[in-house]
């Protein structure tokens, strides 16, 4: 088998996998969850539910508005008890239906069935429109919704379907778990993807620190003619998609372009599985695999959460509780993650996993002054100069920053890994981007 | 004599000249005839450079000034740090009638330091308020207050601006201030404001932004307008001058009396006088906060 990477750049930050050898363990409904409108990228759903009204797990509580957008489903059964603005991870106030469980009550069109069939008999319409209705999106942790992937413009052609079994992150495990315990409803869901695409053609790219995740996957695709499993050389940002298609088919995105430019489809393992829970068997997103990781925690491991289960909720569900000496608690993986301001903070469609770390594991010295060692040049995937770009957004100075490709950043963070400064190189850049974005945009409208 | 001590004075000694002579010759061609009057408005203005006049430097205002006069018209131009004298000196100086203004100073609209409004969560990023903005409501919770990281104070090129380490919120040390605008622009949350310094130097002013409902601003801050109407109502009788916009008190700065009624009148604090109110009122009216 062929060991390939992405050539330009990366890092090797320690793995810390340690709960690549937890079972998923479902948890139970929370007894209150919290469910933002604004799970994925794009537009926020628009509630469809008022204060008092009773739901069914699986039932419509948002629709989605515009574009690019996505139905919101109930992840428990209950009333709704609020509808109100609450603070989400992005630190701003976002319309929330916080729903009181009782019981667990699934709508009736649901299967709760997980068990793999091999028949698929829908047209490629009919499975992106069930994609759709039933809110999946990408749950590698921008929560793009897939439908979108698949409603290729008539003058783009896809040839490949390229499954991410990356998860370069430290600490996380979810996919991992996922591919090990489910490999025939994975293969499943990449048929049903391949057909909603047209595709003939899917690769699942593998890091080889899962040897066991790609042997098994590796004997079931014997079976999917037209299913490759590639393993990949471990090295980090591998599973941002243009590294990944760059590693696996040497192609490389224009600028400010899509997968679809070279003719590929990028989607997670996890939403391979969810779009095979929601074609064959009629199942929203309403619950996710969710790494608990953190080296103050009695049980680690990988959780199946509802959706809307907040942090302390799963945290109490998985019988443990926050470790005294936490400093940081970050949402996703610890390089590209967000730290939540409250445990309240609730599980979203893109959460891929839950850090607890504590003061010297987050500790982050002083920023001192760049000394232009340029080690940030040498790791950066995109080929970006990010002490410059840094430095031009910190004195706000964007259009040199769109000049030096500012929008072409992945934040995947490499940079300010290896900054010996401690230079939050990131967070400049990010605000630049910001910033940037909306002079495109005002230059568009004019 | 060494023959290369005198090749290389000879060679050197008519370079000298020949470039001598050439520069000479270009810079008479090329001369080109300054207006005499630039430099001398020049030396009336400032000199601080700090472009709150709109034009890059005070060089650059006394050339726009210079054009306008020759167009017959020089209102509009207006030196903030220089105020009434050194406009009523230029305008004495090319002949016209000076235009008056207020002088104005900058203000902070918060009021909300670290005692009224307790850190919820410690922010471990970079410390600047663009940075912290872009990623969270700050850590007090409230969208719409000062952040506290001194943007401000790296903007300000007078040692306007201090953190006070108490509260945490900048202060304006007015006989600093030349009301530039460098830190109105370096606020991200649009806190700081130019209002005119007011008759006497004492002005009247709402030091809060939250336009969040009541009960959710009070939540986060207890120094936040609640929007209670208090201060419009009792200002209704006197001058008309506050009104809610937002949920937020506004006053209008040029129909204020300065009488400090509403100040007493705030039930969380939130409106600020720069003066004391104890002689008007015959008592102490202000519970905290009144005096900046």
């Amino acid at each position: 088998m062929r060991r390939d990477t992405f050539p330009l750049g990366g890092v090797h930050p320690p793995q810390r996998k340690y709960t690549a050898d937890r079972p998923i363990i479902a948890l139970d409904p929370p007894a209150e969850a919290v469910v933002f409108m604004n799970q994925h990228l794009g537009a926020p759903a628009q509630p469809l539910v008022q204060k008092g009204d009773q739901v069914r797990v699986g039932t419509l509580i948002g629709r989605s508005r515009g574009f690019i957008s996505a139905n919101i489903h109930s992840p428990v059964s209950g009333k709704v008890i609020k509808i109100e603005p609450r603070i989400d991870i992005s630190g701003y106030r976002r319309t929330a239906v916080v729903i009181e469980t009782q019981g667990d009550d699934w709508e009736d069109s649901v299967d709760l069935d997980d068990t793999p069939t091999r028949k698929i008999s829908f047209t490629p319409d009919k499975i992106i429109k069930t994609i759709e209705s039933l809110g999946v999106v990408g749950m590698g942790g921008a929560a793009f919704p897939s439908h979108i992937k698949y409603m290729l413009p008539e003058n783009k052609k896809a040839d490949t379907l390229i499954v991410n079994g990356v998860e370069c992150e430290p600490y996380l495990t979810a996919d991992h778990r996922l591919m090990l315990e489910k490999p025939d409803q994975i293969m499943q869901g990449i048929e049903v993807m391949k057909k909603a695409g047209r595709i003939s053609y899917a690769l699942v790219g593998i890091e080889a620190n899962k040897p066991d995740a790609i042997d098994l996957l590796a004997e079931k695709a014997k079976f999917y003619p037209g299913t490759e499993i590639r393993s990949l050389r471990v090295k980090y940002p591998q599973g941002a998609e243009k590294q990944l298609i760059k590693a696996l088919l040497n192609r490389e995105i224009p600028g400010g372009g899509l997968p679809m430019d070279v003719g590929c489809i990028v989607n997670n393992i996890g939403t391979a599985y969810a779009i095979y829970q929601a074609v064959v068997h009629h199942r929203p997103l309403v619950d996710r695999v969710v790494t608990l990781a953190g080296s103050g925690l009695k049980n680690p491991g990988n959780y199946r959460v509802r959706v809307g289960t907040s942090v302390r909720e799963m945290l109490n569900l998985a019988g443990d509780q926050m470790p005294p000496d936490t400093e940081k608690v970050i949402m996703g993986g610890p390089m590209t993650g967000k730290a939540i301001l409250d445990l309240g903070m609730p599980v979203s469609k893109g959460t891929s996993g839950i850090l607890f770390q504590n003061r010297r594991e987050c500790s982050s010295g002083p920023s001192l002054n760049c000394i232009r060692c340029g080690r940030c040049i040498a790791v950066c995937p995109m080929g970006l100069r990010p002490y410059l770009l840094e430095k031009l957004c910190r004195m706000k100075n964007f259009q040199r920053a769109e000049q030096e490709r500012v929008m072409d950043c992945i934040e995947c963070g490499s940079c300010a890994y290896g900054c010996p400064s401690g230079i939050p190189l990131v967070e400049y850049i990010k605000y630049g981007k910001n910033r940037v974005l909306e002079i495109m945009k005002k230059r568009r409208e004019k | 004599m060494n023959p290369v001590v005198l090749i290389s004075v000879l060679a050197l000694g008519i370079t000298a000249a020949v470039a001598g002579i050439a520069l000479y010759v270009i810079s008479r061609t090329f001369h080109v005839v300054e207006d005499a009057r630039v430099d001398e408005i020049e030396n009336l203005l400032p000199g601080i450079n700090c472009g709150a006049c709109g034009y890059p430097g005070c060089r650059g205002c006394a050339e726009a000034i210079i054009t306008a006069a020759d167009d017959g018209d020089i209102t509009g131009f207006f030196c903030p740090p220089g105020g009434n004298e050194v406009m009523g000196k230029i305008a004495r100086k090319l002949g016209y009638q000076a235009q008056r203004q207020m002088p104005t100073t900058a203000v902070l609209l918060c009021n909300g330091g670290m005692d009224k409004a307790p850190v919820k969560y410690r922010y471990r990023g970079p410390e600047k308020c663009f940075i912290s903005h872009e990623l969270f409501l700050g850590p007090a919770g409230c969208a719409y207050g000062c952040l506290g990281y001194g943007d401000c104070v790296q903007a300000c090129d007078f040692d306007a601006i201090k953190i006070d380490p108490k509260t945490g919120l900048p202060v304006i040390l007015e006989d600093h201030c030349v009301s530039c605008g460098a830190c109105v622009k370096a606020c991200p949350r649009n806190l700081i404001v130019i209002l005119p310094r007011g008759g006497q130097n004492q002005r009247v002013w709402v030091a809060c932004q939250n336009r969040e409902k009541g009960a959710i601003a009070i939540k986060n801050c207890k120094a936040a307008c609640i929007a209670c109407n208090k201060c419009v109502k009792i200002c209704d009788q006197i001058a008309q001058a506050v009104s809610i916009q937002n949920n937020v008190a506004v006053i209008d700065q040029e129909r204020c009396t300065r009488c400090g009624t509403c100040v007493g009148e705030c039930p969380t604090g939130a409106i600020l006088a720069n003066f004391s109110l104890f002689e008007e009122l015959g008592e102490p009216a202000l519970k905290d906060g009144g005096k900046q």
